[in-house]
């Protein structure tokens, strides 16, 4: 019952910080929809992914306030904006049928169907050493997936690096 | 520098940061350390580790974050934290296979423990944190200059 | 089944943002916001009746657990998200530099 609630808090706060007019009331939207993400993770028993999301969203909402600080633009609406509203409704509504009739086919909330994880709960602790099994599955059993992840953040920092750089003389 | 009221946020901010911003630090590092035993781990430590140098340059100004960790000693750290992650990786090939665990894994619930498991948390720590860090300091180095 | 509709709404909030919004700040924040629900629904499928967290404890043998596997990929995801919206951002600053906005047609319009 409180993840409905937290759901649909979410989406309003998400409606919000789509449809607000100023950025910053913006922003700060985006940022309480990460805090009840957060929440939200705490409740379905992932606490290293509530203490993560609860750092990482911090950092995004200094860097996001950094950005759209002082560049206010006022949203001017014009055009076909009916006909594209229209448009964009149709093919969320469409979306969503789809989605649907997908979502048969997945185990019910509360039934995983856990093939692949058995043998890591019951022998993880023993083969790795680690206690928590998250750390034992994201650095031992899987910790090809963690190198990716370093290197797709090694990219990132030399991309912000290149993207951001002093402009050099022209000759 | 540091006691310069033209620079940086308000007396208030500043006392505070000065109080807090070890203990941040020594926070992240408790979660990267202990992230075999409790929630946490490498992710979330590095992540914080940026936060208290990023606190620390809200509060006083970019300068006296810089003096603590300069750019050229973030990008070198960045890039030795990544050959340490992929060292630890290649040293498991002495047990037969890449990324394996060929430490000795220790008594569970002990904090020397769980072979490679920490060495490869303080890595992803250390390179998280830095490179987050890097990030922000392109940010504000770069408005910094536009301003000029 | 309700809960996975509503994470799916949320979904689509993000992508009406994305699709229908013109500032180039509101098309990060919807991409922030699918990527939110992309993880929520990740969490969700691993969640178990009277599941405990996948942490052994000390004097107790625990029977039930939830699904640690999407939780381990859904922590790199999160990392990955922040340093993807860095990028996405600082490629926004540039752009607003160079034009003077952030609205999308002007860009197009200025180009050339």
């Amino acid at each position: 019952m409180e993840l409905h609630l937290l759901l649909l808090f979410m989406i309003v706060g998400a409606l919000i910080a789509v449809e607000a007019k100023d950025l910053l009331s913006s922003v700060v939207a985006v940022g309480a929809v990460g805090f009840a993400l957060c929440l939200a993770f705490l409740i379905l028993k992932a606490p290293d992914l509530a203490i993560t999301q609860l750092v990482v969203e911090i950092l995004c909402l200094i860097i996001l306030i950094r950005a759209t600080l002082r560049k206010d633009l006022p949203l001017v609406i014009k055009g076909r904006w009916f006909f594209n509203t229209l448009g964009t409704l149709a093919f969320i509504a469409v979306f969503l049928f789809f989605a649907h009739t997908a979502l048969q086919e997945l185990p019910g909330f509360g039934h995983p169907i856990m093939a692949v994880v058995k043998r890591y709960l019951q022998q993880g602790t023993a083969q790795t050493g680690a206690v928590n099994l998250v750390a034992a599955v994201i650095l031992d059993f899987r910790a090809y997936d963690t190198l990716g992840e370093a290197t797709v953040l090694f990219a990132s920092v030399i991309g912000i690096m290149a993207v951001l750089r002093r402009p050099g003389r022209i000759k | 520098m540091m006691n310069d009221p033209k620079i940086g946020m308000s007396l208030i901010v500043k006392t505070v940061t000065r109080l807090t911003v070890g203990l941040i630090l020594l926070f992240g590092i408790y979660i990267v350390l202990h992230g075999h035993l409790s929630p946490g781990g490498g992710f979330a430590g590095g992540v914080i580790i940026a936060l208290s140098f990023v606190h620390l340059m809200l509060a006083f100004g970019k300068d006296v974050a810089l003096k603590k960790l300069s750019k050229n000693l973030a990008s070198n750290l960045e890039s030795i934290a990544a050959l340490m992650f992929l060292s630890i990786a290649l040293f498991g090939f002495f047990g037969g296979a890449f990324f394996s665990n060929i430490i000795n894994k220790g008594v569970p619930f002990q904090l020397f423990s769980a072979g490679t498991i920490p060495l490869s948390n303080l890595a992803i720590s250390l390179k998280v944190g830095v490179g987050l860090f890097a990030i922000f300091l392109a940010l504000v180095i770069l408005e910094e200059s536009k301003r000029k | 089944m309700t809960l996975y509709l509503l994470c799916l709404a949320l979904f689509c909030v993000g992508l009406y943002g994305v699709l229908r919004k013109r500032n180039l700040v509101k098309i990060i924040i919807g991409l922030g916001i699918m990527e939110y629900a992309m993880n929520l629904f990740f969490i969700l499928l691993a969640y178990r009746y009277h599941g405990r967290s996948p942490i052994e404890a000390q004097d107790q043998q625990i029977l039930q657990m939830v699904d640690p596997l999407p939780q381990a990929l859904v922590l790199t995801s999160i990392v990955i998200g922040l340093a993807v919206t860095a990028l996405v951002i600082s490629i926004a600053i540039r752009i607003y530099e160079k034009y003077g906005t952030f609205d999308i047609t002007e860009i197009k319009r200025l180009r050339g």
